[in-house]
């Protein structure tokens, strides 16, 4: 049998090798990425993004148990950093997750950031490609632990949570640009914590703020407000209240603002498709320069020693590369 | 592209003793070693370790274990390995054994035990020497 073939069927080590290789970049992985993809567009995607200790992984965790009493089908993908100075990483975000291990409808899988910032992989797109082909019904992404610009995420899910806690900051200084305007739910987990009120009002206010904004600009244009959610994530306090909201913005994307959808769709194409783009162009490039005799490692140290800038390198070698093709 | 394929280890506590700070300085170093590393936290049963294993697509399970149970958890999770055919994973154990349950550990498909006053750097030696990443045509 094909891998086409065991993913479309499910097969759980065909699924869990294939994510690998992609991670890794294996070229093969290219024609199977494409046979996989016109079997796409059935999944929910939910994104859940927020800083370390916000208690992500524990809301995913109860938010699984919440989808699996529905019986609908889950996947979580669990981002955790990479360390810059050794390239290993410890990927701990499964800890929360025990419970459902042995559940053959929930597949989990933790990935290393690998250098790329964002909040999530350089690989999570294609990977939500896998695991809608094999027939999640909710995929649940958990960005690495993000401060205020890490905004892909936006990118890749249908309904972005944005998590945070009591007692971050004045004015929740943690998540007050970037992120906070791509959240289409907010939480606040543990909210039994003191401050908890003034979060939650403060996150209200920062919205109302901002309401105008996002009326003319996208989101929100077609009524969309963010609501606030408090949860104990440990308890599983709050989780039904927020998988209604999910369920509510999903109905809002569908029923009355499918140019919105769209959006999120295009974008999503868009970024796939230029990220494809740039990588193969890259290697493209890089190829024909080793080809005469040029490496990589070289040119990195001419440019270093200032023979030459990168800016007229690039140019010249994209002209000369692709001067006959064009 | 990448020249070599970064190894996948995951660490596990079988069983019911909740030590873990073997397991976590062990990752710890694995990490600073270039590894990544799954760590899946105390308690776990030997079903709950091959799903990981197989879910996280690792190359080497690292099973850490201070309660004496291995002679049970272990040969469990080798069983469970080969049902799942996902015996290609090499095994490995880190804790207290005494010593005449070591070949039997071995005979059973262990690769091998590192007992109290191991060092980090010998552990990484060996994982390096003994474990190579799955072939990236496998798929």
């Amino acid at each position: 049998m094909s891998v086409v073939e065991q993913v479309l069927k499910g097969d759980v080590r065909a699924v869990a090798r294939l994510l690998r290789d992609i991670d890794d970049q294996v070229p093969s992985t290219r024609s199977i990425l494409q046979q996989l993809y016109p079997h796409t567009g059935n999944a929910y995607v939910i994104g859940i993004t927020g800083p370390p200790g916000a208690g992500k992984s524990t809301l995913v965790d109860q938010m699984t148990a919440y989808y699996r009493k529905q019986g609908k089908t889950v996947a979580i993908l669990a981002v955790d950093p990479t360390s810059p100075f050794s390239g290993g990483a410890i990927l701990g975000d499964r800890i929360r997750m025990q419970r459902h291990f042995l559940d053959k409808d929930v597949f989990i899988r933790s990935l290393a950031t690998r250098g790329h910032f964002g909040g999530i992989t350089k690989s999570t797109h294609d990977m939500i490609t896998v695991l809608d082909a094999m027939g999640k019904d909710i995929i649940m992404i958990e960005t690495v632990g993000v401060g205020q610009g890490e905004v892909e995420i936006a990118e890749c899910a249908h309904t972005t949570l944005v998590v945070t806690v009591p007692g971050l900051g004045d004015d929740i200084q943690a998540i007050k640009a970037g992120i906070m305007e791509i959240g289409n739910i907010f939480v606040v987990n543990k909210a039994d914590r003191e401050g908890a009120k003034k979060t939650v009002q403060e996150l209200r206010n920062l919205l109302e703020m901002g309401k105008k904004f996002r009326m003319e600009t996208g989101a929100g244009k077609n009524g969309w407000d963010p609501p606030v959610v408090e949860t104990q994530a440990h308890k599983g306090i709050g989780v039904d209240t927020l998988c209604g909201e999910i369920e509510k913005h999903r109905e809002y994307l569908t029923a009355q603002a499918p140019e919105e959808l769209e959006q999120i769709m295009l974008k999503r194409a868009l970024h796939q498709f230029s990220a494809t783009l740039k990588d193969e162009l890259f290697k493209e490039v890089i190829k024909r320069m080793e080809g005469k005799g040029l490496k990589l490692e070289d040119v990195a140290k001419k440019i270093m020693a200032k023979e030459i800038d990168p800016y007229s390198l690039s140019r010249t070698l994209i002209k000369e590369e692709f001067k006959e093709d064009a | 592209m990448s020249q070599e394929r970064r190894l996948r280890i995951l660490v596990a506590k079988p069983g019911l003793d909740g030590h873990d700070r073997g397991a976590r300085v062990i990752a710890r170093a694995l990490r600073d070693a270039g590894f990544e590393v799954i760590y899946t936290g105390c308690h776990q049963t030997p079903e709950q370790i091959v799903q990981t294993a197989i879910q996280e697509d690792v190359d080497l399970i690292g099973l850490s274990i201070l309660s004496g149970a291995h002679n049970y958890s272990f040969p469990r999770i080798m069983e469970l390995l080969k049902e799942n055919g996902a015996d290609d994973i090499t095994v490995i154990g880190g804790g207290i054994f005494p010593l005449e349950d070591i070949p039997r550990l071995k005979e059973i498909g262990i690769k091998e035990i590192f007992t109290p006053g191991s060092k980090l750097e010998d552990i990484v030696k060996w994982i390096r020497e003994n474990v190579k990443p799955r072939k990236m045509d496998a798929a």
